[in-house]
């Protein structure tokens, strides 16, 4: 029967995609609008902002730029792990693994650090409608590059017990790739939408 | 954990509180969203008839002002979110694995997550009542009305709150349901073999997706400028609160869809089986559903017409408006289509069917008259509009409801609804629907706006809400005698045999109540009418093996527990964040759990 397959990882579907992988592209598709929605929000109230700081006043693009890059380093790194993953090379797995996860909490020390620095230079939620707009937007993609954090690093928890992920291993971490990338790429069209076009 | 696994014939082990607590078998799933749903359909009901008996003379004082805004915010949020779709996940929770061939959905115990968590926010959302006074600004709470100057108790943070958890909830349960509509047909079963109503309840699914999370930034912003200082709808300090209308109903007119295609996939199915013939269009029909989905996208400012578009906008959403009549005509052309020249068999379940088409079709051609912005602006915020509503969505989808009810119920208890019982059902319900909603056509062309909790006596409006409220104590007694029906069965012995109706689909191809694995054997489809295809073909069902293993989830508690887990999530934000606090931790440790949890 079909159903005794389920323990053996990939099983016959319909689509001959996973379950879990088609999850997770349809996920996307929903997060695509959350994003897009937010981003929205933040050009419509662009201009409406009575007092200042405005952008100008408070954006520091060599230092977004830095954080950018490192986002753009732990999708790299993310990438070797998913290839090692695949390949059943344990080890660099679990190195390619932890590095994004660090690459991952440095951007989100990056974002402490300017939402302490903004807020020290009078930006805030009730400020006007650039901080309303802008803190929630950027806010809610830490939150996920959060909730990234803490999914890798169950991961990688997983990959250290005795099985390993087992021998869906590969599947799991291709998965958890695709949610990394796409927190990715929103940042960058965060960081070009909302730093870079004036 | 007890596991499934063993041989034909399975024993029943008994069931307990613990087994609906731990279950996740989509048919106990979906009976307990059927129960939970059904209830809350009452209390709605119970609600509107306040708001009835209040209306029925002028100057009415039942309730003051203040309850009767409650009352009509909360009859709408009960009756979409926590009625009218439940309802239909309950259909669809209990069918779709049964309908095109499978032993479950592709995630059981996601499923049981969607209904735990559907649990909590309805809970949470009725409890405002209690606790501080429920929402009071419509079910749109249009800015400034939601702020927290207008709306100052907590009435307004149970909605964002409340709305925000049945949402996940409903993303959840979406995701599942489409994966498991691509992923886990039996073999034959293609894309264009899928039954009318799973191809419904597809688009269903992807409405909500692609919704949800425009309502979530809504209401995420609104918690915000309520509780965390920010000004996104207060137009003094530079907000809009036409954003909030944007996206509220970004959100909110495909949700209509929602409330409305699962009852249109139902007669679709109901109307071929007692019409003895294949349904009229099968192809036309899909795409018109899949066409009504995409352009549910792009109505959705017709709502807002009177807040000042401009004329470029106002021309565009008329045009969506009005091409959206052109894929619900086709379906109402193909429905009469079927019932053209069919040996028709007017049981309980036809009835309804039947008067969908015809309680469906006034509502949508009211809906039309709505798509010019002149005639709307005279209607905008009128009864007319309150009638064109409860035209499509009680002659529309509660109908559609009841009328897969009396046709499944044999599947799903082994037991027919009493015909003649049914049939008194019907007519209370029919003319008791059209004697409440009919008469606000006039009242609202005569001038009576919505939302009043009362009128004065020489405004001409007496008679016809006196007419309206009698209406209304007919649709409870005619819910009263369903009930009787229901409890009056259930206390027969079952009769049912697979297939009672001779019906084409796959759900009538297993026992009635179906096993807990479905099929003994996973059915292989030949035709978009499997089972008439064999019937005709002489092609005999395959015999079980003797001796079969059938591998089933065993169950779990880490849905309930996580769905405990969002609810505190969600108490804690009104209450004190400690227990936000907490609630996150129990998520995160369930997810662990549920994750490590062996599933053979």
């Amino acid at each position: 029967m079909e159903a005794t397959e389920a323990a053996h990882g990939e099983h016959h579907t319909s689509l001959g995609v996973d379950n879990r992988m088609l999850l997770m592209w349809i996920f996307l598709a929903s997060e695509c609008l959350f994003f897009g929605s937010l981003i929205s929000t933040y050009l419509i109230y662009k201009g409406e902002s009575l007092v200042r700081p405005l952008p100008d006043d408070v954006f520091d693009i060599p230092l977004t730029s830095l954080s950018t890059f490192v986002l753009l380093v732990s999708s790299f790194t993310m990438v070797l792990a998913v290839y090692a993953a695949h390949h059943n090379f344990p080890k660099m797995m679990k190195l390619s693994l932890l590095s994004t996860i660090l690459l991952g909490l440095v951007f989100l020390g990056f974002q402490v650090y300017e939402f302490r620095l903004f807020g020290s230079e009078g930006l805030n939620l009730s400020t006007n409608q650039f901080g309303a707009s802008f803190f929630v937007l950027t806010g809610f993609h830490g939150v996920h590059v959060g909730v990234g954090v803490l999914y890798l690093g169950s991961m990688l928890i997983g990959s250290m017990r005795r099985n390993g992920l087992g021998p869906s291993g590969g599947l799991y971490m291709e998965i958890a790739g695709l949610y990394w990338h796409f927190v990715d790429i929103v940042w960058i069209v965060i960081f070009t939408v909302i730093y870079l076009i004036p | 954990m007890a596991t499934a696994t063993g041989t034909l014939p399975q024993v029943q082990e008994e069931t307990t509180i613990w087994t609906w607590l731990t279950t996740v078998d989509h048919k106990k799933i979906g009976t307990m969203y059927g129960i939970s749903g059904f209830a809350f359909f009452l209390l709605a009901g119970l609600e509107a008839l306040i708001i009835r008996t209040q209306l029925a003379v002028p100057n009415g004082a039942v309730v003051d002002a203040d309850r009767y805004n409650q009352l009509f915010t909360m009859h709408a949020l009960t009756m979409i979110f926590l009625g009218i779709m439940p309802l239909g996940a309950a259909f669809f929770n209990y069918f779709l694995p049964l309908m095109i061939g499978a032993r479950d959905v592709a995630f059981p115990r996601l499923n049981a997550l969607s209904y735990w968590v559907f649990l909590g926010g309805a809970l949470l959302l009725t409890s405002s009542f209690i606790f501080g006074g429920a929402p009071d600004g419509g079910w749109f709470a249009y800015a400034p009305l939601s702020d927290e100057e207008f709306s100052p108790g907590a009435g307004l943070d149970f909605y964002a709150i409340g709305l925000l958890i049945l949402g996940t909830s409903s993303l959840m349960a979406s995701l599942n349901f489409a994966v498991t509509v691509f992923n886990m047909r039996a073999p034959g079963m293609s894309m264009m073999r899928l039954p009318v109503f799973i191809w419904m309840m597809l688009v269903v699914n992807f409405l909500l997706i692609l919704s949800l999370p425009v309502i979530t930034v809504a209401l995420v912003q609104l918690v915000f400028d309520r509780n965390f200082t920010t000004n996104f709808f207060t137009p003094a300090e530079g907000g809009d609160p036409i954003l909030w209308q944007h996206l509220f109903w970004v959100f909110a007119h495909p949700e209509v869809y929602v409330l409305i295609l699962p009852s249109m996939g139902i007669v679709s199915e109901v109307l071929p089986v007692f019409s003895r013939k294949p349904l009229f269009g099968y192809a036309a029909i899909v795409f018109a559903g899949v066409a009504i989905g995409v352009l549910g996208f792009a109505v959705w400012s017709h709502h807002m017409f009177t807040t000042g578009l401009g004329t470029v906008p106002q021309i565009v959403f008329t045009a969506s408006t009005m091409a959206i009549a052109v894929p619900t005509g086709i379906k109402i052309f193909n429905w009469m289509g079927t019932l053209y020249g069919g040996s028709i068999h007017f049981n309980t379940a036809m009835y309804f069917a039947v008067s969908f088409i015809a309680l469906f079709t006034i509502g949508g051609i009211s809906g039309v008259m709505h798509a010019s912005p002149p005639v709307d602006s005279q209607q905008q915020d009128t009864y007319f509009i309150v009638a064109h509503i409860h035209y499509v969505l009680f002659g529309g989808a509660i109908v559609g409801i009841f009328s897969g009810l009396y046709y499944w119920f044999p599947k799903m208890t082994g037991r027919f609804l009493d015909e003649r019982l049914g049939k008194i059902h019907f007519w209370l319900m029919f003319i008791g629907m059209n004697i409440t909603f009919f008469p606000m056509h006039f009242l609202g062309l005569s001038g009576m706006p919505r939302r009043i909790y009362t009128y004065d006596a020489d405004l001409g409006w007496e008679t016809w809400n006196m007419v309206a409220t009698i209406g209304s104590y007919m649709l409870a007694l005619s819910i009263i005698v369903f009930l009787v029906n229901f409890f009056w069965t259930m206390r027969k012995e079952p009769t049912a045999t697979d297939n009672p109706w001779d019906a084409p689909t796959l759900e009538w191809a297993t026992s009635s109540p179906p096993p807990e694995h479905d099929f003994d054997v996973i059915p292989e489809v030949r035709d978009r009418d499997p089972l008439w295809y064999d019937r005709d073909h002489g092609i005999e069902k395959v015999e079980p093996p003797s001796e079969m293993h059938i591998h089933l989830p065993p169950p779990s508690y880490f849905p309930l527990l996580i769905g405990l887990g969002v609810l505190l999530l969600g108490v804690g934000v009104l209450s004190h964040l400690a227990l936000t606090a907490l609630g996150v931790v129990i998520v995160i440790y369930s997810i662990w759990g549920w994750a490590l949890e062996p599933t053979e």
